[in-house]
């Protein structure tokens, strides 16, 4: 199956990621190749084949509700790009 | 020093033949004299390696340390080292000091291990020769024109040119078995489950799985032993005992069936890695071991397979890298979305931008169908072919990879060619069982791997029956030249 240059701008805007211009094509190739090879599964037969989403098959554990965890928030936000009060800082959202 | 296995340095530091202070010393210099030709490090911690090393001798002294107590070590980038740069081979996380370390690094750190740095790798663990890197290539020391591999590049590189005596890689869909092929040396992509990812950052985290890089099966063994475990910070992490990996290891095969792959075995399979194999399978007949063929009808499928599932579970994954917490950040953003694209648009390299735009795809709305759950129906087929195969062998046998380390450059401009050369080792993650790499010869001057495959939680099992190659061979003891 073959991608249209507005199928990948659609999914790169999807993805939140910028392509620039002159890469757009490079994409749409390459993207194209591998849907290409992905195409091979048409032929599987999956006729009642449950999906396998585990390899053994397991269920999530589950764990006693206690709090384990304490609070590193300082620590945290020293790897934060830009932090004020204890907040994480992003352009204006509400005008 | 550096021509020393992990069993044997173990042996001098209890035995007081040498101090780990000395160990580390030595291959740090080695680090310092061929890591800028081979660019296997991202970073090199040398004051903490002296100090962890004088800790471990203090150990010794005091009678209070382990097998592994004062052996240096690299670790994958991709595992997190508290306040030491973790970089997951990527310019999004260049300015990443993890506030915490990785299950696996806590774990051979309380047993005493040193580490001596943060090896290269592909970005975000997504290549097969190390060149999507943000750190540029690895160069493999067999040959350095060619590539080490892939994923872990760097952790095999290391290994294989004596910087280190043993490294960590994680496979997602042959990061650590590919690499150890194409490098000449030792490696196990353990049973789903059995080493802990926390810590380690995700890619595909239905495949993930951590495991130890060597030169020896029983070095592997001695350092699996102390990364395997039930770990409760990882939801996935399985509650199954360890066994004591190199007490089996001198195991006879007496009677052991060993299952070839007709599907790996086909006319398509190089003819020098062919005769390397039954030359390997033929030595296994001789010390007692039965061989009988088998089928695996739905294995063509995997790759196929695997670049629906992988995709799709990274783009998902990497949607945390969002450059709001952590991680890159673009300059001067317009409003919030323009921080989100251009932030991942600036941060992530060509490779990775790939796999994300795929997995978005896969996942989209009405595609979800024809894709992802068509994709995961054909990984249930697979991996009963694997359980059916176990009802008739005790362990299946299959290459490596397709080809010896290729050139550098050689297959970077079509992703789906380099996709293909992990063929041979993508199958064994979609069922989450585990698989070996050992090397079994040369072809052309450069190592050639053979897989051993087995069921779940047998890597006892694998490590044992590689040990017993290993004791009537010396490929995995050859050194690059240049590297003695």
């Amino acid at each position: 199956m073959d991608l249209s240059i507005e199928d990948v701008k659609k999914i790169s805007a999807l993805a939140r990621i910028e392509i620039e211009q002159q890469d757009i094509d490079g994409y749409v190739r390459d993207l194209g190749g591998i849907l290409g090879l992905v195409d091979q599964l048409n032929s599987a037969e999956t006729d009642e084949v449950t999906p396998m989403a585990h390899p053994m098959d397991q269920v999530q554990r589950l764990r006693v509700d206690q709090v384990t965890e304490q609070d590193q928030r300082e620590l945290f936000q020293s790897q934060a790009p830009q932090v004020e009060a204890g907040l994480y800082l992003v352009p204006k959202v509400i005008e | 020093m550096h021509d020393k296995t992990i069993a044997e340095i173990s042996a001098g530091l209890q035995g007081r033949k040498f101090s780990s202070v000395e160990v580390t010393r030595a291959f740090l210099a080695r680090i310092s004299q061929f890591n800028e030709e081979l660019n296997c490090f991202i970073t090199v911690t040398e004051g903490e390696a002296i100090a962890d090393a004088r800790a471990a001798d203090e150990r010794i002294a005091h009678g209070t340390a382990g097998p592994l107590t004062g052996i240096p070590i690299g670790h994958k980038d991709i595992f997190c080292t508290r306040s030491i740069k973790t970089s997951c081979g990527s310019k999004m996380l260049d300015n990443f000091y993890s506030p915490y370390d990785a299950t696996v690094v806590s774990r051979l750190q309380d047993s005493g291990m040193v580490m001596l740095g943060k090896l290269n790798m592909d970005e975000f663990a997504m290549g097969s020769s190390n060149e999507t890197s943000y750190y540029g290539p690895v160069r493999n020391p067999w040959d350095l024109t060619a590539v080490p591999g892939g994923s872990s590049g760097g952790s095999a590189a290391a290994v294989a040119a004596r910087l280190v005596p043993v490294s960590t890689g994680t496979d997602t869909g042959g990061s650590i078995r590919q690499p150890a092929s194409f490098c000449g040396i030792t490696g196990i992509k353990p049973t789903y489950g059995r080493v802990s990812r926390y810590g380690m950052i995700a890619f595909a985290s239905s495949l993930d799985q951590g495991g130890p890089l060597s030169r020896t099966a029983e070095d592997a063994a001695m350092l699996l032993q102390a990364m395997a475990g039930f770990d409760p910070r990882d939801s996935t992490s399985v509650d199954h005992p360890v066994p004591d990996y190199r007490a089996s290891l001198d195991d006879g095969v007496e009677g052991l069936t060993i299952g070839v792959p007709s599907e790996f075995f086909d006319q398509d399979l190089d003819s020098e890695i062919a005769a390397l194999l039954e030359t390997t399978i033929a030595e296994y007949q001789r010390q007692g071991a039965n061989v009988k063929e088998v089928s695996l009808p739905n294995v063509g499928f995997s790759v196929p397979v695997y670049y629906v599932v992988a995709p799709a579970e990274c783009s998902s994954n990497l949607s945390r890298f969002d450059g709001v917490r952590f991680g890159h950040r673009c300059e001067d953003p317009d409003d919030l979305l323009d921080l989100y694209t251009r932030s991942r648009g600036e941060g992530f390299g060509a490779e990775v931008k790939r796999r994300i735009l795929m997995g978005t795809y896969a996942l989209s709305a009405g595609y979800y169908d024809a894709y992802y759950l068509r994709a995961q129906k054909v990984r249930r087929l697979i991996s009963q072919d694997f359980h059916n195969a176990f009802e008739q062998v005790d362990v299946l046998v299959a290459p490596t990879a397709p080809s010896v380390a290729f050139g550098i450059g050689e297959k970077t401009s079509d992703p789906v060619e380099m996709y293909l050369s992990d063929i041979f080792t993508i199958a064994v993650n979609l069922a989450g069982i585990p698989a070996l790499s050992m090397p079994v010869g040369f072809v052309d001057g450069k190592p050639v791997g053979m897989q051993l495959i087995g069921n779940f939680f047998s890597e006892g099992r694998l490590l044992n029956v590689a040990h017993r190659y290993q004791g009537v061979t010396d490929w995995h003891l050859r050194c690059p030249n240049g590297f003695e």
